[in-house]
């Protein structure tokens, strides 16, 4: 590894960030959405008292034993067939479609989602390296800003697609992420008022000197916590999906890899989301025991933190998967009511009490 | 009728209670079927639903206690059949006699087209001669068209027998006992 160290800081830098870009989409994200989608059949299936995907069979499966038939029960292939159909599905493109726009609405759609994650800090340390895309000091600012892009996707799709079916679904989901997204973003500011930085990195550390921010800010985490699950169209917050009004809503005219686009982007959204909450409230890459809450100084220890900081996230998607059963979708009225007349004043509440608690703590 | 709309309480309107219900609902069924295994689904192929007795499935031919033909060739299926799934060719004047003493004749060929059959029962309701029921067969498969078309060899062998009021062996028996005398009550 010496020719490494002998390149200057700026190469190092690049090389080490496509790394990281290439580690984090293709062996994580990529396989998380893969995965969530399984496992959210599974619970929907249990949940339905059902037993869920359980065919599919790669050839070689019948050369392992006991664990073979074990997996395959499981569904563990499903993804992977799943993948592949989507692939080599026909590709069709209806008639009446505004087509550039239809074929670069799926690419708008996964790109900002992805992005979100760069500035997920996903690990203390592995070697010299932060466990971080990109260690941004506007971090929480960049997520907003980028995360809010996700909407031009599927109005994009709304529109391209040129069915009534299509264009409410863009249109809900306009009004739907651009109300939550006001009542997200003022939901952490108390939580950066506390920490007094912007950086990720810093919020972790904050929590892991004191508790976490989930105790001390639990309204500004339920306020997060529902706006997450409005932000990425996920029950009982569809309404731009909403199969039983709008067919498919804004991808019903989508087909085999540009609907698995759409797919990709709202369980790669569901990650970022879900990282982020345990960035902001449940200590990121900490915990309060054996030494784990400070950065790491050998790799086993930043393996360690990489592996909490994914556990904690998994947890926090089973929770989304889970209410995705357990929620009747909201009323279009309800949901713009909640947003607008509940969460935005209870977070601007949220901020003045908190502004009021630190000023009377530091006034002594 | 008008249903009153209840005023919520404010606990009530905070949706936790709603959620909690839901939860308790959720992991209810979720541990059932994931803990205790008790799915209420079944594996299809390999596992089968056994029907009750008395399922209207696919209708077939059916013979009789001494393992003759029981249809007459009469039609009277086919004339009722709505979605005209059943072909009866007679046997016409030159025709093989009826394998039954005592009835007139049996189809020469009697078709079953089960595409086309909607197990509406109209059949063995129209029989005079309980010759055709609906039995406990609902999945029939087949590779062509052609092979969904059940003959007569298939329908009686998956009909089994049936030996009914058996009308014609009492009309015999009847006729037979004219034949002496006196004539018994
Ligand atoms: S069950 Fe109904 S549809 Fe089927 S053959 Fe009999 S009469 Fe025709
Ligand atoms: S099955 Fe019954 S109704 Fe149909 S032709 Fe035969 S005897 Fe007549």
């Amino acid at each position: 590894m010496d020719w490494i160290n002998q390149l200057n800081p700026t190469m190092q830098f690049a090389i080490f960030s496509m790394l990281k870009v290439c580690v984090v989409i293709f062996l994580a994200v990529m396989p998380i959405v893969a995965y969530a989608v399984l496992v959210e059949r599974k619970v929907s299936a249990f949940i339905q008292d059902r037993v869920g995907p359980n065919r599919a069979a790669p050839f070689f499966v019948k050369y392992l034993p006991v664990v073979g038939p074990f997996l395959v029960r499981l569904g563990i292939f499903h993804p992977l067939a799943d993948g592949l159909k989507s692939f080599l599905k026909e590709d069709f493109t209806p008639a009446h479609v505004r087509k550039v726009y239809f074929w670069l609405a799926p690419a708008i759609a996964v790109v900002p989602a992805m992005l979100a994650l760069a500035v997920i800090p996903f690990g203390s340390t592995l070697g010299a390296q932060k466990m971080v895309i990109a260690d941004l000091n506007v971090g929480i600012l960049y997520t907003f800003g980028i995360v809010s892009l996700g909407v031009y996707g599927l109005v994009l799709a709304g529109y391209a697609s040129n069915s009534k079916f299509s264009f409410l679904g863009g249109i809900r989901s306009s009004a739907q992420m651009i109300s939550y997204e006001i009542a997200m973003g003022m939901s952490v500011i108390p939580l950066f008022m506390l920490v007094g930085d912007l950086n990720l990195s810093k919020v972790i550390a904050y929590q892991a000197d004191g508790a976490w921010l989930v105790f001390k800010q639990p309204i500004a985490f339920v306020i997060f916590l529902v706006s997450a699950f409005a932000e990425t169209n996920r029950l009982p917050f569809d309404l731009p999906e909403a199969e039983t009004e709008l067919v498919g809503g804004y991808h019903t005219e989508y087909s085999s890899m540009k609907f698995a686009l759409f797919f990709i982007g709202e369980y790669t959204a569901m990650i970022a989301a879900s990282a982020m909450m345990v960035v902001l409230f449940f200590g990121g890459w900490t915990l309060p025991f054996a030494g784990l809450d400070q950065p790491a100084t050998t790799l086993v220890m930043g393996f360690a933190h990489i592996g909490i900081f994914v556990t904690k996230m998994l947890v926090l998607m089973v929770v989304f998967i889970w209410v995705r059963w357990m929620l009747p979708r909201f009323r279009y009225d309800q949901l713009m009511d909640l947003g607008w007349r509940r969460f935005v004043p209870l977070a601007l509440a949220n901020i003045v009490v908190t502004a009021v608690v630190l000023w009377a703590l530091h006034a002594k | 009728m008008i249903v009153k709309r209840a005023n919520l309480s404010f606990w009530e309107r905070l949706y936790l209670p709603a959620l909690l219900s839901g939860l308790q609902v959720t992991w209810r069924h979720f541990s059932r079927t994931f803990f205790a295994g008790k799915k209420v689904t079944m594996e299809y192929p390999e596992q089968k639903w056994v029907v009750p007795e008395g399922y209207r499935g696919a209708p077939y031919l059916v013979r009789d206690q001494s393992g003759d033909t029981k249809c007459v060739s009469c039609q009277l299926c086919e004339f009722v059949c709505p979605p005209k799934a059943i072909k009866i060719i007679p046997p016409g004047s030159s025709g093989k006699p009826a394998e039954r003493a005592n009835a007139e004749k049996m189809p020469a060929e009697f078709e079953i087209n089960m595409l086309r059959c909607i197990f509406c029962g109209f059949c063995q309701e129209v029989c005079p001669e309980e010759a055709i029921f609906l039995q406990r067969d609902y999945s029939l498969t087949g590779l062509s068209r052609g092979e969904m078309i059940y003959d007569k060899e298939k329908l009686l062998a998956l009909g089994g027998t049936h030996a009914g009021v058996q009308k014609w062996k009492h009309k015999l028996d009847e006729a037979k006992e004219q034949e002496t005398f006196p004539v018994k009550g």
